[in-house]
């Protein structure tokens, strides 16, 4: 019985082979197999088993803390929205007051970047110019997210016939390109007529919303059927408040990751549309719009077209930045490789 | 049964999505038969032999019945200068093949390579080079890189000619193609590259491992061929965006393509041009939607159970 007890010692030095035993003579106590991995008493009496577990929200932020992509992009879209609320802070130059005389001129002090065609101060323009670009990026953003995001959850969570027509709506606007469909559709009366930010988010999101719509649908799907929903239902609720309460909001990572990406996007479809000359009206001020106007002059004056197009570069990159970070930290599969 | 499945799919999407465009276009502004006497008042009788050439006279459905007919039998009527749209469109349209087949040839081959060799190398410095240089492309609007392509490459460097001539032969439109697939290249990079490197801790990569193949082997064979599943489907997806996307490129560089045709058309209020040129546009993307979903399944069997 105290053979077994005590199975280091059955395994004696004798029953090793010689140059193993050269190996691990220095040791004082002798191990021929893997040494247990010992978690003493004290510890697993000091874990605290009321605490809640980490949410996977509070595990993806402990995650992207610790992650110098996040910080950055974090930074430089905190900055791009200061920029965008208070133009004046960052510029003392009034972007509207030109002077013909400043035409085309170059860098000088008090005009970092130097002046337009028109003789308007680059860097000033740069700056006043965020505000319609971002504010057409986040609202297009927000319009998609409650769009795609209803038209997925029900078409996802019902399936059926509802999943049918709402699909096929969604195929309809997709097989449409986003530029494509855009230009057409500021054509019409009621749009090139009353151009501004707003009628520019509202093309973007009519041919924006299929690809959220899509996003949703599938991680809608894929939660519809787990556990905590039947429990949710056994225990009295809704069929709707459990898409309310329980799906949609496990469902959200993929959407909130693709949502930062696609604003990125639309910023970028703004730009292209006010490059064509359909977008935004040449009395708002945007990047897009002061790219467009320095095409002309590209050959013999590029830095006018370069500045609005940097900064239009550098937030678009900080979006899809932050999305890719929110990517790895929201997937916790991608996170273990 | 998926293929029939799939097809009949089709079918609505291509109806809704036909219908839509032509509802915008028949809802925009100009009335295109004041347009075509410059605005001057016109004799009445011509005016209404003109609307009935153009079946401007019939309500909105009757026109839309009548512009799926033509667009099936590739009867698309005239543009309001009198040529044949099918004729304007047939010249335009090889041009925009050429420079969309070019462009996913330069994503596939060096979209493949870069992300392969990404993925392979994960976390060491050609795959983080990669990896930034792909955002930064990514995040430059392809009309911006034009411009600066054009300049730097077309008007300073001279290596290319900065506009394509009338003819658009295969050489003059390197430099197009290769803007137009830029962004589209960077994806094909990510993509790939994340592909691999799911694949590389697969269970039948250590398999194959394990049963002594050569490295070379295990990642033509074995890694490659189940990472490139995803990747073909993008490309296949991105012909017909590649198709939209071309009005921005051809208008850059000039080329006298579909989206040149289109751009100029919605400007000066074309319906007839407008509405084929998107409708055959939309064919296409729906049809490389179809190829992709088949072969899709045809590549992974599983899809077709699920």
């Amino acid at each position: 019985m105290s053979e077994n007890l005590t199975p280091d010692k059955d395994l004696s030095p004798a029953a090793t082979p010689p140059a193993r035993q050269g190996k691990v003579s220095s040791r004082v106590i002798e191990h021929y197999v893997a040494p247990l991995e010992e978690t003493p008493l004290s510890a697993v009496d000091s874990v605290d088993v009321t605490a809640a577990p980490l949410s996977l929200w509070a595990e993806a932020w402990r995650n992207l803390r610790k992650q110098p992509l996040f910080i950055i992009s974090t930074l430089l879209i905190l900055l791009v929205l200061v920029v965008a609320i208070f133009p004046q802070l960052f510029a003392n130059v009034d972007p509207t007051s030109c002077d013909l005389g400043n035409s085309a001129e170059g860098a000088r002090s008090g005009h970092p970047l130097g002046f337009t065609l028109q003789g308007c101060d680059v860097y000033s323009r740069v700056i006043y110019g965020t505000r319609a670009s971002l504010m057409v990026g986040l609202f297009t953003t927000i319009g998609v997210l409650i769009i795609g995001g209803v038209m997925g959850a029900l078409a996802g969570y019902y399936g059926g016939w509802i999943d049918v027509i709402l699909a096929r709506l969604g195929d309809v606007f997709f097989a449409l390109p986003l530029i494509l469909g855009s230009i057409v559709m500021m054509q019409l009366p009621a749009f090139r007529e009353n151009r501004s930010v707003w009628t520019v988010v509202l093309v973007l999101v009519i041919f924006g919303w299929p690809q959220i719509a899509r996003i949703t649908r599938g991680a809608v799907i894929e939660n519809r059927n787990a556990d905590f929903v039947t429990a949710s239902k056994a225990l009295g609720l809704s069929r709707f408040k459990a898409l309310v309460r329980h799906v949609v909001p496990n469902s959200l990572a993929p959407i909130i990751v693709v949502a930062s990406i696609s604003l990125g996007t639309f910023i970028v479809a703004e730009a292209t549309l006010s490059f064509l000359g359909i977008g935004l009206p040449f009395s708002v001020m945007s990047w897009g719009n002061d790219i467009a106007s320095a095409q002309p002059q590209v050959r013999n004056n590029p830095a006018v077209l370069l500045w609005p197009a940097v900064a239009l570069s550098i937030t678009v990159l900080s979006f899809i930045m932050l999305g890719d970070a929110l990517r790895d930290a929201l997937d916790p599969k991608a996170r273990k490789r | 049964m998926f293929t029939l499945r799939r097809f009949l799919q089709l079918i609505p999407v291509f109806f809704g999505a036909t219908l839509l465009v032509y509802f915008l276009v028949f809802a925009t502004p100009g009335d295109p038969i004041a347009a075509l006497s410059g605005g001057k008042p016109m004799a009445p009788a011509v005016e209404a032999a003109l609307r009935a050439q153009y079946n401007l006279d019939q309500p909105f459905w009757i026109q839309y019945g009548l512009y799926l007919k033509n667009l099936v039998t590739l009867n698309l009527g005239q543009t309001f200068s009198g040529q044949e749209v099918a004729a304007v469109i047939g010249r335009a349209y090889p041009v925009t093949a050429r420079l969309a087949i070019m462009a996913l040839a330069f994503e596939a081959i060096f979209g493949v390579f870069f992300g392969v060799i990404a993925g392979l190398r994960k976390g060491k410095l050609f795959d983080s080079t990669v990896l930034v240089a792909s955002l930064i492309v990514i995040a430059v609007p392809t009309f911006v890189l034009g411009f600066v392509l054009q300049l730097v490459v077309g008007v300073q460097l001279g290596w290319a000619k900065p506009t394509v001539s009338g003819a658009a032969p295969w050489n003059e439109l390197i430099l197009p193609a290769l803007v137009l697939g830029l962004v589209s290249l960077a994806y094909v990079i990510r993509l790939t590259r994340a592909s691999i490197s799911e694949n590389m801790n697969a269970d039948y990569v250590r398999t194959a491992t394990a049963k002594g193949l050569s490295r070379r082997r295990v990642v033509v064979v074995h890694i490659l061929r189940n990472s490139l599943i995803p990747v073909v489907t993008f490309l296949g997806a991105d012909l017909g965006a590649l198709m939209g996307g071309a009005i921005v490129t051809e208008g850059i560089f000039n080329v006298p393509g579909v989206g040149n045709l289109l751009y100029k058309a919605i400007l000066n209020g074309e319906t007839p041009t407008v509405v084929a040129v998107v409708g055959i546009l939309v064919i296409v993307f729906v049809i490389a939607n179809l190829v992709v979903d088949l072969l899709y399944a045809w590549l992974d069997p599983r899809i077709r159970y699920v």
